[in-house]
């Protein structure tokens, strides 16, 4: 019970396990969703290593091969942009910065929205309406908006973007977690936690949290291309990260400019965050399946 | 019914105090000014004006003046369009906008539910695999991935639509923006169609309907269809939200006169008033146009009764 991470460990022996076990017989017989895992650990892996590997840095200029297309005897293999940077490491340095951006900004959104959630449904009562109630008129607000102007008003800077994105996210999180809760509070497991004289912070983390893990698995799945869409969508429209640093967004942005001209530097971008963002889908897809086989 | 509009439709004004408060101190804390973009100014003129567009006044003076204006209709001037008030551009903005949303909402629920009703009368087939692995794509792809992508085939490669640009926002300039727009919400509502058709479809009322002797297309469409359009129906609140986002790419990207790519610029010039107008009209819109989805839903289901 000390490992955190894992959430078989976490749920009770023989039951916990088989559902989990369960789950991933299931999720390995959809071969749509195995063959988007193996897809996507390779854009992963390609993100992650691929730009100390390459033969280019993602900053450098060559001058002489500006907005080449792919070349291979030049070692160019999506070609060059207009200032003449490899469009190959680019474009993994900028998958690189999308999912570091979904993976930071989810785990920012799981902590709040657990946490609010477990709590709200836990305490209930008055607290849950008024902790509910909140979460009603953020949902109402236009957040892509608000995420704007933060980027706005203070300076286009990656570690807020984590945190906006973030705490869009988090609401939809925090519902999940306070439905689940109200149904868990009142299992016999609870109980026993509350009579033997558990203190209710401790039930909350350890009792009704690892329980919760089903469902939030489900969400997160659906969360990260989800932030991986918004984080584009800001850097599309100037507003994310900054240059030399890049990311699919920007360089989708830049491609589209330079498209009659250029269009390997619309394309290619493109089809990495397509080939993740299907990825992402597939997997989700299968991981609801397998959890949830009433909703085939 | 009517006492829950009304609630509901006073139940928005504490939300917009939210965002116009929210909204206008978050601007005003920010580093750095509208007008400190360019050279310094000799210390008089910033002073002159700072006072014509009131930033010398306390914060709180300067929020009460704006509040009051916003009641009105007045969301003070533009900053960097300076011979514009904001309340100008976003009416000359609106109607382009509305133009395109509207429509691409309008194809995205014909050609959503016409799809997803297809697939799942043909579940399983070779046409229903078709629909869904299209629907999947249209999910997959964002917008402003389809837009140029649109753009480069049938602007520059087929030469058939303009590439961008509004000259009169006829036919032509329409398409590709409005299918960019609409492509994803036609995905979704396929899917969404798909699957509570099938879960309608085995109801005990179809049964009924079958029994009875009805012939197919009139229990699909006079039964089935009523009861599967209920998800679409409470889909089109975050479809609307998601429509007025994703047109400010699909503005910027096809260069179209309309609030989208006034709150980009805006948003890139530090045009604080614009910015906020925009927020606080279109916050406003999404939220009366979800109170009218949820009326819609109780007019479809009658098991849904507001109180």
């Amino acid at each position: 019970m000390t490992n955190g991470t894992q959430a078989p460990d976490m749920a009770p022996p023989v039951r916990g396990r088989s559902l989990w076990q369960d789950a991933l017989r299931r999720l390995s017989h959809n071969r749509a969703a195995v063959a988007a895992v193996v897809v996507l650990a390779l854009v992963v892996l390609l993100a992650v290593v691929g730009p100390w590997i390459a033969p280019h840095a993602y900053d450098e200029l060559y001058f002489d091969h500006v907005a080449i297309g792919p070349d291979l005897d030049a070692g160019f293999l999506f070609g060059t942009d207009t200032v003449g940077r490899d469009l190959f490491v680019r474009t993994l340095m900028g998958a690189r910065i999308s999912i570091l951006v979904a993976l930071a900004a989810t785990s920012v959104s799981l902590l709040i929205g657990i946490l609010y959630g477990a709590i709200a449904g836990f305490v209930g009562g008055r607290v849950d309406n008024l902790m509910m109630r909140f979460v009603d008129i953020m949902y109402a607000l236009p957040f892509m908006f608000f995420v704007i102007i933060l980027m706005v008003v203070f300076g286009r800077n990656i570690v807020l973007m984590f945190l906006a994105l973030g705490a869009v996210e988090w609401l939809t999180m925090a519902r999940i977690v306070r439905g689940q809760t109200l149904t868990l509070k009142n299992r016999e497991f609870v109980e026993a936690a509350v009579a033997s004289g558990v203190t209710r912070p401790r039930i909350i983390l350890r009792h009704i949290i690892p329980n919760l893990l089903g469902p939030v698995a489900v969400y997160i799945t659906l969360t990260i291309p989800q932030v991986i869409l918004v984080e584009s969508f800001l850097s599309f429209l100037g507003l994310g990260v900054q240059e030399p640093l890049t990311s699919l967004g920007v360089l989708i942005s830049e491609g589209a400019d330079e498209m009659e001209t250029a269009p390997w530097m619309l394309i290619f971008p493109a089809t990495v965050l397509a080939t993740m963002l299907f990825c992402f889908n597939f997997i989700g897809d299968g991981v609801r399946d397998a959890l949830d086989p009433k909703d085939r | 019914m009517g006492s829950y509009a009304l609630r509901r439709l006073i139940g928005v004004v504490p939300t917009l105090l939210v965002i116009i408060t929210v909204a206008f101190f978050m601007i005003r804390v920010a580093p750095g000014g509208p007008f400190d973009i360019e050279r310094t100014l000799p210390p008089e003129i910033e002073a002159n004006i700072k006072a014509a567009y009131d930033l010398d006044k306390p914060l709180v003076v300067q929020y009460i003046k704006y509040l009051g204006g916003v009641l009105t209709g007045d969301f003070g001037p533009s900053y960097k369009y300076k011979d514009f008030t904001v309340a100008e551009l976003i009416g000359a903005g609106f109607p382009v906008s509305l133009k395109l949303g509207a429509s691409a909402m309008l194809i995205a629920l014909v050609l959503g539910v016409t799809l997803g009703t297809v697939a799942a009368l043909r579940q399983n087939s070779a046409l229903d695999y078709a629909v869904m692995t299209v629907a999947m794509t249209g999910i997959a792809l964002p917008n402003f991935v389809i837009a140029p992508l649109l753009a480069l085939v049938f602007g520059i490669y087929l030469s058939l639509l303009p590439v961008a640009g509004w000259s009169d926002g006829g036919m032509a300039d329409m398409v590709l923006p409005v299918t960019a727009m609409a492509l994803p919400y036609i995905a979704y509502i396929a899917r969404l169609t798909r699957g509570s058709m099938i879960e309608v479809l085995r109801s005990n009322f179809i049964r009924t309907a079958r029994a009875k002797g009805l012939p197919e297309h009139r229990v699909v469409t006079k039964h089935a269809l009523r009861a599967a359009l209920l998800p679409v129906v409470s889909f089109l609140g975050p479809a609307t939200a998601g429509i007025i986002t994703g047109s400010v790419v699909i503005e910027q990207i096809f260069q179209v006169p309309g609030i989208g790519r006034y709150f980009v610029q805006g948003a890139l010039n530090r045009d604080y008033t614009l910015v906020m107008g925009v927020v606080i009209f279109y916050a406003t819109l999404i939220m009366v146009l979800n109170l009218v989805v949820d009326l819609l839903y109780a007019v479809l289901d009658p098991r849904v009764r507001y109180k």
